[in-house]
């Protein structure tokens, strides 16, 4: 094996990675800060990558401006699923049962309106690669990649150095005493799952550039990105960037080692081995 | 679950030509159909992973029965489908099936779609001494029924005889092809045929520059793909079901690689075409809408409405091909079979077939082989110009079209 199918590996799995962060970043905010485990998440990244897809391919609208449209819509999508689960008192466990019920919901949603068949967006819209030296650097993947960086860094510095962010940790911390000092815990709740689901609509919109789109492919991403938020720790933006990371490299050198057959067992044996170590972590 | 049930509109004298035709029939079946409707139970992966394919079968029933029941029926008896959503899932096609035969007390049952589910039906139809007829089974080692019979004509053994046939086509070019690159899922009906591949290439001294197997439903292509280029082999072999044809030729565009040469099993055949990355790319068909398969006047209307209900569903692609023609096909061989020997008993049905065979859309179908098989009807088709030309054998190529290889 030569060091440039190394590289390139490594290359391939740092831009998963980085996709596994992406699409992982709305759901550990709703786990750790609402104790919500929101498989939802999952079906409002696919409803983003086809309304992407309608506006941006049909439709002819360039994809920047489709992000201002997909973007506040799916704010609003999370702030209503959480009215909703806050309304009928819905806890951590069973939000799993309930969510995933929206989830089947939406991919009959999806498959009703554009079919079971497979979609694409054809779209000339950053394509093609950078060449530096004897590797290759997608520019949609390096795009997606940047944004992944830059929206897990500027959560994680929100939820760290404002008021609004210190507010949502102490109101996890003990909500009695943080609505004491004044901290409005239900409207916090509510801006919390807006900002995931407009999370899940960026994931959504690179998942239409970088995928071509089926209803049944929601499922496929629950595993990996559900191991990736719990190997980053619950809650922790950076965390989930990083386990994104090793697991997308990890996967991408078993891939270029071994027989790629073997790179689904990576981020299950990854976290079984955080887990058995250092079982605080999740 | 869904079930449908199909209508009875008034038949034209195109239509009642056509059906004709496709039933074998007799003169009786020009009559009007009237009295019970003859019920024929089955399952489709009208959700899941499989759904995609599994409308295209869902589609061509209902085209064939409309069809049927203006020109006939079965025994003069309008043919109602009970259909079920299977939701790709193997076990619970065994449960629906089950429940088809014994609560639903159907009169006939008809396959679901793809090789797993199907091989789950056959267990329930084998219990009950139930005739199957079904569209397409990828490994036929493992159908030990007697009483199923395969509306996709693969032949005995595909590993060895298709895999046969596209390295003729791709010979025929005289270009020199000294190594192959094979990639393949796991998905057992593609892992089968690339196994046989390998063999196949050997004996054609064509040496393996690569073998690399990958898990159903991977993500990330970009590693194979990194694979693949250094491999660098003078033909691409993957053993690809469904969309995994174009995950591989975007990674493999992402690091600026084309492959010289490149096939691919069962890729969903409109992502493939429409793409530009799709140029040139081989692939194995039945049954396309060009001559000679579309001669006929049955062949034509089958397409025609295809199209129709295609566009109706939302359907990107609605060019009828191998799944299209297989899934019509098992209809044909079923109706055909009742209004032959008019009846609806299993065992002078299996009879018939096994006797007579069956006319089809994908040509004359025999069941007196090993396994209830008989020729291998695969053909070799190839992108060129942005759609579909079977280029291989030459009996089938498509007007003006040859294949193309570098």
């Amino acid at each position: 094996m030569s060091a440039t199918l190394l590289g390139q590996s490594v290359l391939s799995g740092i831009f998963s990675g980085c996709l596994y962060a992406l699409l992982g970043l709305g759901l550990t905010l709703s786990w750790r800060y609402l104790k919500i485990i929101n498989l939802a998440h999952f079906a409002f990244i696919f409803l983003a990558a086809y309304l992407t897809y309608q506006l941006a391919g049909p439709g002819g609208r360039p994809p920047w401006l489709v992000l201002l449209i997909v973007v506040p819509l799916f704010f609003a999508l999370g702030v209503a699923q959480q009215a909703l689960l806050d309304h009928f008192k819905v806890d951590e466990f069973a939000s799993i049962i309930v969510t995933f019920g929206m989830t089947i919901l939406a991919e009959v949603f999806i498959q009703w309106i554009w079919s079971a068949d497979f979609v694409r967006l054809e779209t000339q819209f950053l394509r093609g690669s950078f060449e530096v030296g004897a590797f290759f650097l997608p520019k949609q993947e390096m795009l997606m990649a940047g944004a992944s960086l830059a929206l897990c860094a500027a959560t994680a510095g929100f939820l760290r150095f404002t008021w609004t962010g210190k507010a949502l940790r102490a109101s996890l911390d003990n909500p009695p005493i943080a609505a004491s000092y004044g901290v409005p815990g239900q409207r916090l709740a509510l801006m919390t799952a807006g900002a995931a689901g407009a999370l899940a609509g960026v994931g959504g919109a690179f998942m239409a550039l970088l995928f071509t789109l089926a209803p049944s492919q929601i499922y496929t991403w629950f595993g990996v990105v559900l191991a990736t938020v719990m190997l980053g720790g619950l809650g922790s933006a950076m965390g989930v960037f990083a386990a994104g990371l090793l697991i997308g490299v990890c996967e991408a050198v078993t891939m270029a080692l071994t027989a790629p057959a073997w790179a689904p067992v990576v981020p299950f044996t990854l976290l079984i081995v955080i887990l058995v170590l250092w079982p605080e972590r999740v | 679950m869904t079930i449908s049930r199909a209508k009875i509109p008034q038949p034209s004298r195109r239509e009642i030509l056509a059906l004709a035709l496709a039933a074998g029939a007799a003169p009786a079946a020009f009559a009007q159909t009237s009295g019970a409707p003859v019920r024929v139970g089955g399952t489709l992966s009208l959700t899941g992973p499989l759904a995609a394919t599994g409308a295209i079968h869902k589609i061509v029933g209902e085209i064939f029965i409309q069809q049927a029941n203006k020109a006939g029926g079965m025994l003069g008896r309008p043919i109602e489908w009970v259909l079920l959503d299977d939701q790709s899932k193997p076990d619970l096609a065994r449960t629906l099936y089950e429940r088809l035969i014994t609560v639903d007390k159907t009169d006939l049952i008809i396959g679901p779609y793809a090789t797993a589910n199907i091989l789950s039906a056959m267990s329930v139809a084998q219990r009950y001494n139930k005739i199957l007829v079904h569209s397409t089974f990828g490994i036929p080692k493992l159908a030990a029924y007697e009483r199923h019979f395969p509306g996709w004509p693969l032949g005995p053994n595909p590993e060895v005889t298709v895999n046969a046939m596209a390295i003729d086509g791709i010979l025929s070019a005289g270009k020199p092809v000294k190594t192959v690159t094979i990639v393949t899922s796991k998905f057992p009906s593609v892992n089968f045929l690339a196994a046989g591949a390998r063999e196949e290439f050997k004996k054609r001294g064509i040496a393996e520059a690569a073998f690399i197997e990958f898990e159903f439903g991977a993500r990330d292509f970009g590693p194979i793909a990194a694979r693949v280029r250094e491999a660098n082999a003078d033909l691409l072999y993957m053993g690809a079901i469904g969309l995994e044809a174009n995950q591989l030729l975007e990674a493999m565009e992402k690091i600026n690689y084309t492959p010289k040469n490149h096939l691919y099993l069962y890729p969903a055949p409109g992502p493939l075409s429409l793409s530009p990355l799709g140029k040139d790319a081989l692939s194995l068909t039945i049954y396309e809408d060009l001559p000679p398969f579309n001669a006929n006047p049955q062949a034509a209307e089958m397409a025609k409405l295809y199209r129709e209900a295609g566009a109706k569903a939302g359907m990107p692609f609605v060019d009828p091909e191998t799944q299209a023609g297989a899934g019509y096909a098992s209809w044909q061989i079923l109706t055909g079979a009742v209004n032959a020997t008019k009846s609806l008993d299993d065992e002078a049905l299996t009879a018939h077939l096994k006797k007579n065979g069956a006319d089809t859309i994908v040509g004359k179908v025999r069941f007196d082989g090993p396994g209830n098989y008989g020729d291998d009807l695969m053909r070799l088709k190839q992108v060129q110009d942005g759609k579909w030309a079977v280029v291989w054998p030459k009996a089938v190529q498509t007007p003006g079209k040859t294949i193309v290889i570098k």
